[in-house]
C-alpha cells in the first residue's frame, strides 16, 4: 500500500513536469495576446532533440539546452506568421504543431525506439529515505525542482514585476499599449520565443527522464492539454500547475489499475486523461464572467503596428 | 526610409487569391530541395519520386484518387466550419466514428446482400461523425468550451474506443485474436471504379459534397449567415444570425462530411474494422481547406495536391529511401507558406510614392544631377 | 514669450488621401492652443505626427528651437511631449498606479504619494489602487491625465477631451488645464466645439480638408465666425415644427432591469421610456453609463428575462424574448454605434453589407442570395445617401468612418421601418452629411416613424429631438418636452441628480 501511495505521489509530480514547463511557457504567450496552439509539435521537437543530444554528448544539460535552442527555433517560425505575416493564430498554430511533428520524428529518425539512462534523481540522504515523502519530496530529478522554481518565478514576474505589467499590457491593450510606447511586436516575440524553449525543455523531460525513451508520437497530445491546462488554471501560475499534478495523477492511473488488476479496459484508461481535460474544460468555461475576467483581452486577435 | 509599404485592398484580390496557393506550393518545393540535399537525396531524383511518378502509372493516379476522395470530402466540411470561425480540428475522431458505425452496421449484416446495407452504411456513418462533433457543439454552446481543445480530445477519446472494439466486441471470432474485425460481406463495399486500381464509387459521394458545398457557401443565406458570423460575430449579433446555430451548424456539417468519409474507407480499400483506419486524414484536411482558400473549387485542387503528397510520400519512401516524416514535413510547411503568402490577398505592397522618396532623399538625389 | 514647437510645412499622405497638406503652427510656452477642425480635417494625424505615432512625410518639427525627428512616442515623452488621447490608453485589468507606473519610473509606493499630491494639486481626485475598470469614464480621464503630468511634460496635447464629460466636468477639467499653463505648460487643444475653445483657448490654428486655413484668437471671434472658418460656409441647421402628440405608441419599454455578462457593463436599474410614432424621443448621457446595455436590449442582441426582469413592447408586441430578425419583421430598424464590426462586416463588400439587415426585404428568395436585388440595393443605398467609394464591390474597411456612416443609416432607413433606433448616427460624419443625416430623421419622423436616438451631443439633441430622457449609471430620467428645457437642466441630469440616491441630488 505505502509502495502504490509512493509510486502515485512520487510519479504524479514526474510525470506533471512535462506540462508544467510547457504551461508557464505558454502561459506567458497567451499573457501577451498570442494563442500558440503549436505546442504538442514545439514539445515533440525538443524531445526527440533533447534525446538525440543527450544521446551523443552524454549529458543531460546538453540535451535540455539543445531542446531549448530547437523548440526556440521553431517557434521563431510561428512568430514570424503570426507577428509578420499577420496570420491567423489558430491556423500559424497547427501549421506550426504539424511542423514540428514531421521535423520531431526527422530529428528521432535514427534513434527510434532507443533508450537513455534517465537523469538521475537527488539524495538528500535521510530525508530521501523517508516514507512516501522521501521519495516525492526529496527524491526527484532536479528538474522536477526547476519546474517547482520556475511557476514560482512566472508568478512573480507576472504580478510583482514591471516586466510583468508589460506583458499583460500588450496582451490586453496592443493599441494602448504602442500609445505610451512599448514595443507590442518586440514583447511578443519574446514571449513566443520563450515559451517554445520551455516547451522543448518540457519535451526534453519526456524523454530523459520521463519515459526515457524515444519514439514517434511520444508526446502523445499532452501538448493540447498544456493549452487547456491554462485555461483550466484562468491563466494563474499556481492553479495551472496544480491542474498539471492532477494531470499527472490521471495519467499515472492506468498504469496504477492494470497493476491493481483491474477489470477496466485499459483503453478507458489510456482515455481518461482526455475525457477528463473535456469535463473540467466544460466545468471552468461555464462561468464566462470568470474566462472573461481573466482571459488577456486580446488574445488570438492579429495585431497591425498600422502607420 | 523603407521603399515598400503594406496597403490594405479596398477589394479582395482574386489574382491573389488565386496565386497565394500557387507560390506557396512553389515554396515548399524549394524548401523540400533544401530537406532532401540535408538528408543527402538528389532532390530532382526525390522530387521525381514524390511528384510525377505516382501519376506515371495507372496504379499511382488510382491511389491518388483513392486519397483524394477523404480528403476533398472532409476538408469541405471543414471549409463551412472555419469560415465560421468554428475550429473543428478533431475530424480525425469523426472519420473513426464514422467508420466504426458503419463498420458495425456491415458486420451486423454480414450475410446481407441487399442493396439497402452500405446505403445504410453511409448513412449511419455520416450520423456518427455528427454525433461526435455534436458533443463539441453542446459543449461550446451550453458551457463555453473550447471548441479547439474539445474536439481534439475527442478524437484522442475515438482512437481509444476504436481500440477497444477491435481488441474486444467488434473482433474477428476466427482472427486469432488479432485486433482486427471479420471482412465485410461484398454488399458492404463500394464498387471499384477503374480495374486495376483501388479508387471505388466513394469518390462520387465526394464530388457530389462538392457541388452541394459550392451552392451552399456561394449561394444560399444559411452560408452567407456563417460566414458573417466567423468574420465580424457582433455584426452577425446585430443581424440576429445567431452564434450558436453557427457554432452547431459548422461542426455538425465537418463532423458528417469526416464521418462520410470514414464509411469510405472501411467500406472501400480496407474493408473490415482495424487499429489503422485513416493515415491522419483528419489533420491533413484542415491544410487542405486552407490551402484550398476555404474556397470548395479552391478545396478540390488541394486535395488532390495533397493526395499526391500521400502517396508520393509512400512511394518515395520505397523508390529513393525518404523517410516517410517527409510527408508530415510537407504538409506543414505548406500550411506555413500558405499562411505567410495569404498576406498579400488584403495587403499589397506599395513601393513609396516618387514624391514622398525624392523628399527624404533629396539630398542625394540632387548631387547625383 | 519664448517658442516652444515649430511646425514648418508639415504634410502626412496616406494612400487614399492627404491627411496633412504643408501645416505650418507654433506654440509658444504656457499657451494653451486650439487646433480646430471638423472629422477629417487631419486633426487627429497632426497630432499623431508631433506624438510620433507616424512621421512626417514633409516638413521639419522644431522642438526648442531644434530641428527633431519624433521617432515613436516614447521619444515624445522624453522630449516632454504628452498625450491624452480620445479613446484612452489605460489597462482595465490594473490599478491605477499600475497604469501609471508603465509610463513613469518609479517604485508604486513612491508613485502612490506622487499620484495623491498632483490630484491635490490640479483638482483630480483619483485613488491609486482603485483598478481601472471600476472607474467612470471621467475618471478615467483624470488617470490620463495624472499619467502625463507626471512625467513633467512641457507640452500636453489633449484631443476632444471633453467628449466624455457631462458639462460640470467640462468646467472642473478646464480649471486643471488653466492650472498647468499658469506652471508654464503649454497645452494643445484638439477640438471641434467652438465655445469651448473661445472660453478656454489663446489661440486657435483652423484645418479644413488637410490644409491650414488660418490661425485667430477665439476671444476675438464669434462661434459662428469660428465655425465658418472650420467648415467654410455657414452651418445647415435643421429647423422643425413641434411633433404631433398624438401618435400610436411603438416603442414601450417598461420597468427593465438587467445586469449585463459583461463583467464590465452597467447593469440598467428599472428603466422605463415609451416611443410615439412622429415623434423623436433622444437620451443624453455620457458614454458607458448603460446606453450600450439599453440599445442591445432593445435591438434584441441581448434578450431579457421574463417577467420580472421588465418588458419591451414593440409595435403592440411584447417583444422582450424575440430574436433581432423577428423584430425587424415587425418594422424595427437600428443603427448602433460602432460601424465596423457591427453596423458592417469589415471584410465583405458593400453588396454583401446591405444583405446583413435586408435579407429578407427582398434580397433572398428560397434560403439563396438574390445577388441582383443585393447589388441594386447597395447601389441605390450608395448613390442617394452621397457615400464616396468605390462601388458595391468595395470593401467596407475600406470606406472613410464618415462614409460607412451614411451607407449604414441609409441602409436602416431603405428598411422603411415604424420604429428606428440610432446610436451616434453623426459621430465622425462630417458636418454636411450630419445635417442631411439629422433632416433625413425629421423627415421620417414627419411621415409617422418613432424614432429613438441616443447622442452625447447635446446640441444635436436639441436640434431634433422633441423629448429627452438623461441616462445616468443604469438609470433612465423622466423625459423633458425639448423645447420647455435647456442644456443646463439636461447637463446638471446627466451628472445624475435625477437619480434619488445619488450626493449630486442630495446637493440640489
Amino acid at each position: 500500500m505505502i509502495d502504490s501511495l509512493t509510486f502515485l505521489l512520487a510519479g504524479t509530480l514526474a510525470a506533471a513536469t512535462p506540462l508544467i514547463f510547457a504551461a508557464m511557457g505558454e502561459l506567458v504567450v497567451e499573457k501577451s495576446g498570442v494563442l500558440n496552439l503549436s505546442i504538442e509539435g514545439l514539445m515533440a521537437t525538443g524531445a526527440a532533440t533533447g534525446f538525440v543530444v543527450a544521446t551523443v554528448t552524454g549529458s543531460a544539460v546538453a540535451g535540455f539546452t539543445a531542446a531549448a535552442f530547437a523548440s526556440m527555433l521553431l517557434s521563431f517560425v510561428f512568430a514570424a506568421l503570426t507577428l509578420g505575416f499577420l496570420a491567423n493564430q489558430v491556423a500559424a498554430g497547427l501549421a506550426v504543431g504539424i511542423l514540428g511533428l514531421g521535423t520531431s520524428v526527422l530529428i528521432g529518425k535514427q534513434y527510434e525506439g532507443a533508450t537513455i539512462k534517465p537523469i538521475a534523481n537527488i539524495d538528500l540522504g535521510f530525508l530521501s529515505d523517508l516514507p512516501i515523502i522521501g521519495k516525492t519530496l526529496f527524491g526527484q530529478d532536479p528538474m522536477v525542482y526547476v519546474g517547482i522554481a520556475s511557476v514560482v518565478l512566472i508568478t512573480w514576474v507576472l504580478n510583482r514585476t514591471k516586466l510583468g505589467l508589460i506583458i499583460r499590457a500588450v496582451g490586453e491593450s496592443p493599441k494602448a499599449a504602442n500609445s505610451i510606447g512599448y514595443p507590442v511586436i518586440l514583447v511578443r516575440f519574446c514571449a513566443i520565443a520563450f515559451g517554445g524553449a520551455m516547451a522543448g525543455i518540457g519535451g526534453a523531460h519526456l524523454t530523459l527522464s520521463y519515459t526515457p525513451l524515444w519514439a514517434e508520437g511520444l508526446v502523445a497530445g499532452r501538448g493540447w492539454i498544456v493549452v487547456a491546462l491554462v485555461v483550466f488554471g484562468t491563466w494563474k501560475a499556481p492553479r495551472i500547475a496544480l491542474g498539471a499534478y492532477l494531470f499527472g495523477a490521471v495519467s499515472l492511473l492506468e498504469l496504477f489499475v492494470q497493476g491493481q488488476g483491474f477489470a477496466i479496459p485499459s483503453q478507458l484508461m489510456s482515455a481518461m486523461p482526455y475525457i477528463i481535460t473535456i469535463i473540467i474544460l466544460a466545468i471552468i468555461s461555464r462561468d464566462a464572467r470568470i474566462i472573461k475576467l481573466n482571459h488577456p483581452a486580446s488574445l488570438g486577435v492579429p495585431y497591425t503596428s498600422g502607420e | 526610409m523603407k521603399p515598400f509599404q503594406l496597403v490594405p485592398r479596398t477589394q479582395q484580390s482574386l489574382a491573389a487569391q488565386l496565386l497565394v496557393p500557387v507560390v506557396s506550393i512553389i515554396l515548399t518545393l524549394v524548401a523540400g530541395s533544401v530537406m532532401f540535399m540535408l538528408l543527402g537525396k538528389s532532390p530532382p531524383a526525390a522530387f521525381y519520386a514524390f511528384f510525377i511518378e505516382p501519376l506515371t502509372t495507372r496504379y499511382g493516379i488510382g491511389e491518388v484518387l483513392l486519397k483524394m476522395g477523404p480528403l476533398l470530402l472532409i476538408a469541405q466540411g471543414l471549409a463551412i466550419g472555419f469560415r465560421a470561425q468554428v475550429w473543428n480540428i478533431g475530424a480525425e475522431g469523426q472519420l473513426l466514428l464514422g467508420a466504426i458505425v458503419s463498420g458495425a452496421i456491415a458486420l451486423q449484416f454480414e450475410t446481407s446482400d441487399s442493396a439497402w446495407l452500405l446505403p445504410s452504411m453511409v448513412v449511419g456513418g455520416t450520423l456518427a461523425g455528427a454525433a461526435w462533433a455534436a458533443i463539441a457543439a453542446w459543449l461550446r454552446t451550453s458551457f463555453n468550451a473550447n471548441e479547439i481543445l474539445v474536439t481534439f480530445m475527442l478524437s484522442s477519446v475515438a482512437l481509444q474506443l476504436l481500440y477497444y472494439l477491435v481488441s474486444g466486441p467488434l473482433r474477428d471470432p476466427m482472427g486469432m485474436s488479432f485486433p482486427q474485425s471479420a471482412m465485410f460481406g461484398d454488399a458492404a463495399l463500394f464498387e471499384p471504379l477503374v480495374s486495376g486500381t483501388r479508387v471505388n464509387t466513394s469518390l462520387y459521394l465526394a464530388l457530389a459534397v462538392t457541388i452541394v458545398a459550392w451552392i451552399f457557401v456561394q449561394r444560399s443565406i444559411p452560408g452567407y449567415k456563417l460566414l458573417v458570423s466567423g468574420l465580424a460575430p457582433q455584426a452577425a449579433r446585430y443581424a440576429g444570425f445567431s452564434e450558436n446555430r453557427a457554432v452547431w451548424l459548422g461542426l455538425l456539417i465537418g463532423g458528417a462530411a469526416a464521418g462520410m468519409a470514414g464509411v469510405g474507407e472501411v467500406a472501400g480499400p480496407l474493408g473490415l474494422l482495424q487499429r489503422n483506419i485513416s493515415p491522419g486524414y483528419g489533420f491533413a484536411a484542415i491544410i487542405v481547406a486552407f490551402l484550398g482558400g476555404l474556397h470548395p473549387i479552391g478545396i478540390l485542387f488541394a486535395a488532390f495536391f495533397m493526395a499526391l503528397i500521400y502517396v508520393g510520400g509512400d512511394m518515395s519512401l520505397v523508390s529513393v529511401g525518404l523517410p516517410n516524416a517527409s510527408t508530415t514535413i510537407f504538409q506543414g510547411m505548406l500550411l506555413v507558406f500558405y499562411l505567410a503568402c495569404y498576406l498579400f490577398v488584403n495587403y499589397r505592397l506599395q513601393r513609396r510614392s516618387k514624391k514622398q522618396l525624392i523628399s527624404a532623399s533629396s539630398g542625394r538625389e540632387g548631387s547625383t544631377q | 514669450m519664448t517658442e516652444l514647437l515649430k511646425l514648418d510645412g508639415i504634410s502626412k499622405i496616406y494612400p487614399s488621401v492627404v491627411a496633412n497638406d504643408n501645416i505650418d503652427l507654433s506654440i509658444e510656452k504656457g499657451e494653451i492652443h486650439a487646433i480646430l477642425g471638423e472629422n477629417g480635417a487631419g486633426k487627429s494625424t497632426l497630432m499623431k505626427l508631433i506624438y510620433g505615432v507616424s512621421q512626417p512625410d514633409r516638413g521639419t518639427i522644431y522642438w526648442r528651437g531644434k530641428a527633431v525627428q519624433v521617432r515613436n512616442p516614447a521619444h515624445a515623452r522624453a522630449l516632454g511631449i504628452g498625450m491624452v488621447f480620445q479613446h484612452f490608453s489605460l489597462f482595465e485589468s490594473m490599478t491605477v498606479v499600475q497604469n501609471i507606473s508603465l509610463a513613469v519610473p518609479g517604485s508604486l509606493s513612491d508613485l502612490s504619494k506622487a499620484i495623491i499630491k498632483a490630484a491635490e494639486g490640479f483638482g483630480l481626485p483619483v485613488s491609486p489602487d482603485t483598478l481601472v475598470n471600476s472607474l467612470s469614464v471621467g475618471e478615467r480621464q483624470r488617470v490620463e491625465i495624472i499619467r502625463c503630468i507626471l512625467q513633467n511634460p512641457k507640452l500636453l496635447i489633449m484631443d476632444e477631451p471633453t467628449s466624455v464629460l457631462p458639462p460640470q466636468g467640462v468646467e472642473m477639467l478646464f480649471d486643471t488645464l488653466r492650472k498647468l499653463a499658469a506652471d508654464g505648460c503649454s497645452i494643445l487643444y484638439i477640438s471641434h466645439k467652438m465655445d469651448e475653445i473661445r472660453s478656454l483657448c489663446d489661440r486657435a490654428t483652423v484645418l479644413r480638408d488637410g490644409k491650414l486655413v488660418g490661425t485667430v484668437k477665439p476671444s476675438e471671434e464669434t462661434s459662428q465666425s469660428l465655425a465658418k472658418l472650420m467648415i467654410g460656409r455657414e452651418i445647415p441647421h435643421a429647423s422643425h415644427e413641434a411633433a404631433t402628440e398624438d401618435g400610436e405608441v411603438k416603442l414601450r419599454i417598461e420597468q427593465v432591469n438587467h445586469t449585463p455578462k459583461d463583467p464590465f457593463g452597467t447593469p440598467l436599474n428599472s428603466v422605463s421610456l415609451q416611443v410615439r410614432a412622429g415623434e423623436i424621443v433622444g437620451i443624453a448621457g455620457v458614454s458607458g453609463n448603460g446606453q450600450n446595455e439599453l440599445m442591445r436590449i432593445i435591438s434584441g442582441e441581448t434578450l431579457l428575462k421574463p417577467p420580472s426582469n421588465g418588458q419591451i413592447t414593440l409595435c403592440g408586441q411584447n417583444t422582450g424574448r424575440l430574436a433581432p430578425m423577428q423584430r425587424r419583421r415587425l418594422g424595427f430598424s437600428f443603427v448602433p454605434e460602432e460601424r465596423l464590426g457591427r453596423g458592417a462586416v469589415p471584410d465583405l463588400n458593400l453588396g454583401y453589407n446591405s444583405l446583413l439587415t435586408g435579407l429578407e426585404n427582398g434580397l433572398s428568395s428560397m434560403g439563396f442570395i438574390r445577388f441582383g436585388k443585393m447589388k441594386a440595393m447597395a447601389d441605390e443605398c450608395i448613390a442617394k445617401n452621397d457615400v464616396r467609394c468605390g462601388g458595391n464591390s468595395a470593401r467596407a474597411s475600406s470606406l472613410s468612418g464618415g462614409n460607412l456612416q451614411k451607407f449604414i443609416v441609409g441602409r436602416e432607413m431603405a428598411l422603411t421601418p415604424e420604429v428606428l433606433v440610432l446610436s451616434q448616427p453623426t459621430w465622425g460624419v462630417d458636418v454636411g452629411a450630419a445635417a442631411a443625416i439629422r433632416e433625413a430623421l425629421i423627415k421620417l419622423r414627419d411621415a409617422g416613424v418613432a424614432i429613438l436616438l441616443v447622442s452625447e451631443e447635446l446640441e444635436e439633441l436639441f436640434e431634433v429631438t422633441d423629448r429627452i430622457h438623461v441616462i445616468f449609471n443604469g438609470h433612465l430620467s423622466d423625459s423633458l418636452p425639448t423645447r420647455g428645457t435647456n442644456a443646463e437642466q439636461i447637463g446638471h441630469w446627466m451628472t445624475g441628480s435625477f437619480v434619488p440616491s445619488t450626493p449630486a441630488a442630495a446637493a440640489s
